[in-house]
């Protein structure tokens, strides 16, 4: 339609079919990396930051990316805060979970393996293993080479194999 | 199986999203990013997709004749913004009026109407249809004339048949000069049966 080349450059989709598609995805990705506690609110703040974003969205090739950069960098945002929180008297280390509380998490002791990862690694593992993404997909959302990626992804699983069932 | 295969297997396996996932469409409302905001609902005339935007009513299409649901949130996502987002607790209003109107307990809307996506002779054309009164009805060359041109029925026809929100705007109102049907985007069984309504003898009210 003419009038939709004016005002945009691509002709984006509803907005809803985005949701449709990747709303499962998104929040099974948020889960296994800030923790079911926080995930609900992450969620929140992902769709919101990406309906604020999307109109002058420029390339609506690769909207599941897309969404994914935007979950991704909240779920960042989300551990320096959390990391900036006191922590509470009883306290944990620093590299254990701090996040949530621990109850409500997932028990098995896999997931707060994962949940101790550096922040590339348990991204690109959760994209990989969780949200079913392709290399491809996790070095767009990521901004990082199809390499990186990989190696990410091979990083975290060598972390895991080590600690894991120890 | 290897502990890979095994770590690899459990990761794949957990984390299963919720049943109901949280409601993004309140969050995007306080915002203020809902620009277009729809649900389906159910009518004695079929399915009715029903869009609003802050300013009112912009969009009402019957899915069951041959309008799909996809294209016209395409429509509104080209025409009108791409944040459309299905919220049917904002469409509560007209689905109240609605129900109100087919059980023929109300002759007036009183939604607030968003014209953007009509223009010019065809808004004019629409604008008075709007004010045909319930159960009462026009010819095409009636309302172009109130629209500002006596010889434009044709074009008036156009904006009937185009018209972005029926029902609402009563374009079933507008019948032949002889008497006849005439055309409706619903088709004509949707106009009779709209026609019918009105004119209190159908025996919808109730349904």
């Amino acid at each position: 339609m003419p009038r939709s080349r004016v005002s945009s450059a691509v002709n984006l989709p509803p907005f809803q079919h985005l949701l449709d598609l990747h709303s499962r995805d998104v929040h099974r990705f948020l889960v296994a990396t800030v923790g079911r506690v926080d995930a609900d609110d992450c969620y929140q703040e992902t769709w919101v930051a990406a309906l604020r974003a999307y109109p002058k969205l420029r390339d609506a090739s690769n909207l599941r990316s897309w969404i994914f950069t935007v979950a991704y960098r909240k779920a960042i945002d989300h551990g320096r805060a959390r990391r900036r929180a006191p922590v509470l008297a009883g306290n944990v280390p620093e590299a254990a979970d701090t996040r949530g509380t621990p109850q409500d998490e997932p028990d098995d002791g896999l997931w707060s393996l994962v949940r101790d990862l550096p922040d590339k690694q348990r991204t690109a593992l959760a994209m990989r293993y969780v949200a079913d993404a392709g290399y491809d997909e996790i070095s767009a959302a990521m901004g990082t080479s199809e390499d990186a990626a990989r190696r990410n992804v091979h990083e975290a699983l060598k972390r895991l194999r080590t600690e894991y069932k120890r | 199986m290897s502990i890979s295969d095994q770590i690899e297997q459990e990761l794949r396996l957990s984390a299963p999203a919720p049943a109901e996932l949280p409601d993004v469409s309140k969050a995007a409302a306080a915002a203020g990013l809902l620009d277009v905001a729809y649900a389906t609902l159910d009518s004695p005339v079929g399915t009715l997709l029903v869009a609003v935007t802050p300013r009112g009513l912009v969009r009402l299409a019957y899915l069951d004749a041959g309008e799909e649901e996809a294209s016209v949130l395409e429509q509104l996502a080209t025409t009108v913004s791409p944040r459309v987002l299905a919220a049917p607790r904002k469409l509560d209003e007209p689905r109240r009026e609605l129900d109100q109107y087919f059980a023929g307990r109300r002759r007036q809307f009183e939604l607030p109407l968003d014209w953007q996506l009509t223009r010019g002779f065809g808004r004019k054309v629409l604008e008075a249809t709007a004010r045909i009164p319930y159960g009462a009805t026009a010819t095409y060359k009636q309302v172009a004339t109130e629209a500002g041109n006596a010889r434009a029925y044709r074009a008036a026809g156009n904006a009937l048949g185009s018209n972005p929100i029926p029902i609402i705007v009563p374009c079933h109102r507008i019948l032949h000069s002889g008497g006849g049907l005439g055309g409706y985007t619903g088709g004509l069984e949707r106009k009779r049966v709209l026609l019918g309504v009105e004119s209190g003898q159908d025996s919808l009210a109730g349904a």
